[in-house]
C-alpha cells in the first residue's frame, strides 16, 4: 500500500510529462496518469522484475492507446476516407497531371536556434489541429509514440495498407499545410 | 521510372516499413533525378525531427508538472477506490 502509494509522489510527474508530450493535451494527460496509476494498483501485477517507473510507462503506453481508439471511433466515418485505398483526393491537391508535383516542394532549412524550432513546432501543432482527427491520432501514435504499425492497426481496427494510405495523406497535409504557414 | 505520385507514396511508406529491394532501387533512382521528391522527403525529415524533439523537450521539462490539485485528486481517487 505505501509503495503504491508513493508511485504518484515518485513518478506521477514522469508519467504526467510522458502523457502531455503524445496527448497534448493536459487534462487528457491528467486522466491517463489517474487510469494508469488505478490500473497499476488494482492489477496487483507488479513482479519487481522491472523498475517501477518502466512498468508504469509500459501500461501508460496502452492507455494512451485506449483513448487515442475512442477518439477515432467517434469520429464520423465521412472524415475519415479510409475506405478510399487509393487516396483519389490526393490528385487534385497535390498532382494536377496525376503524375508530377502541382507545385514544387521548398526546400526547408532545418530549424536551428530555439526560437526557430519553438516557432516551426507551433505552427505544426496548429496544422496537426487541423487534420482529421483520426489522421492527427495516427500520425501521434507512429511518429511520436513510435509504436510499430502492427500494434497501432490492432488498436485502431484497420489494415496496415490503410495504415500507410492515411499516414501519406496525413504527412502530405502536413507538409503542405506548412509551406503556407510556417516561413523557412 | 515512377512517377513523383508513387515516388512521394514510397518515401512517405519507408518510414512505415521496410521498402523492398526493388522500390528502393526504383526509388533511389527516381531521387537522382528529381528535385522536388527529394525536397519533398527532406520537408518529412524535418517534421519528424521536429517531433522528436517537441516530446523529448516536454519529457525532459522538470518545470512540467502535475498541479497540486490533479495530484490531490489522483490520490483521493486512488483511497476510495481501496475503501
Amino acid at each position: 500500500m505505501s509503495e503504491q502509494h508513493a508511485w504518484l509522489t515518485e513518478h506521477g510527474d514522469y508519467l504526467y510529462r510522458f502523457a502531455l508530450a503524445r496527448l497534448r493535451d493536459p487534462h487528457q494527460a491528467e486522466d491517463v496518469v489517474q487510469e494508469t496509476l488505478l490500473a497499476a494498483i488494482q492489477n496487483q501485477s507488479f513482479e519487481g522484475k522491472s523498475a517501477p517507473r518502466t512498468w508504469l510507462t509500459g501500461i501508460l503506453k496502452h492507455k494512451i492507446i485506449d483513448l487515442m481508439r475512442k477518439q477515432v471511433r467517434e469520429q464520423p466515418m465521412e472524415d475519415i476516407g479510409e475506405d478510399l485505398p487509393d487516396e483519389p483526393g490526393m490528385d487534385e491537391f497535390f498532382f494536377g497531371d496525376k503524375r508530377h508535383w502541382d507545385e514544387a516542394p521548398q526546400r526547408w532549412d532545418v530549424p536551428e536556434s530555439d526560437l526557430e524550432q519553438k516557432q516551426f513546432f507551433i505552427t505544426l501543432q496548429a496544422c496537426m489541429d487541423r487534420l482529421p482527427k483520426k489522421l492527427a491520432s495516427l500520425f501521434m501514435l507512429r511518429e511520436v509514440q513510435e509504436e510499430d504499425n502492427e500494434e497501432i492497426c490492432k488498436a485502431l481496427g484497420i489494415t496496415a495498407t490503410n495504415a500507410w494510405v492515411m499516414l501519406y495523406r496525413a504527412r502530405m497535409s502536413l507538409r503542405k499545410c506548412m509551406e503556407l504557414n510556417w516561413l523557412s | 521510372m515512377l512517377s513523383c505520385k508513387e515516388a512521394s507514396r514510397l518515401i512517405s511508406q519507408s518510414l512505415d516499413r521496410q521498402l523492398t529491394l526493388g522500390e528502393r532501387l526504383s526509388l533511389r533512382f527516381h531521387l537522382v533525378f528529381c528535385d522536388m521528391c527529394t525536397a519533398f522527403k527532406r520537408q518529412l525529415g524535418v517534421i519528424g525531427s521536429a517531433v522528436k524533439r517537441y516530446r523529448l523537450a516536454i519529457e525532459n521539462n522538470q518545470d512540467i508538472q502535475l498541479s497540486k490539485e490533479a495530484k490531490a485528486r489522483i490520490s483521493n481517487t486512488i483511497q476510495s477506490s481501496q475503501s
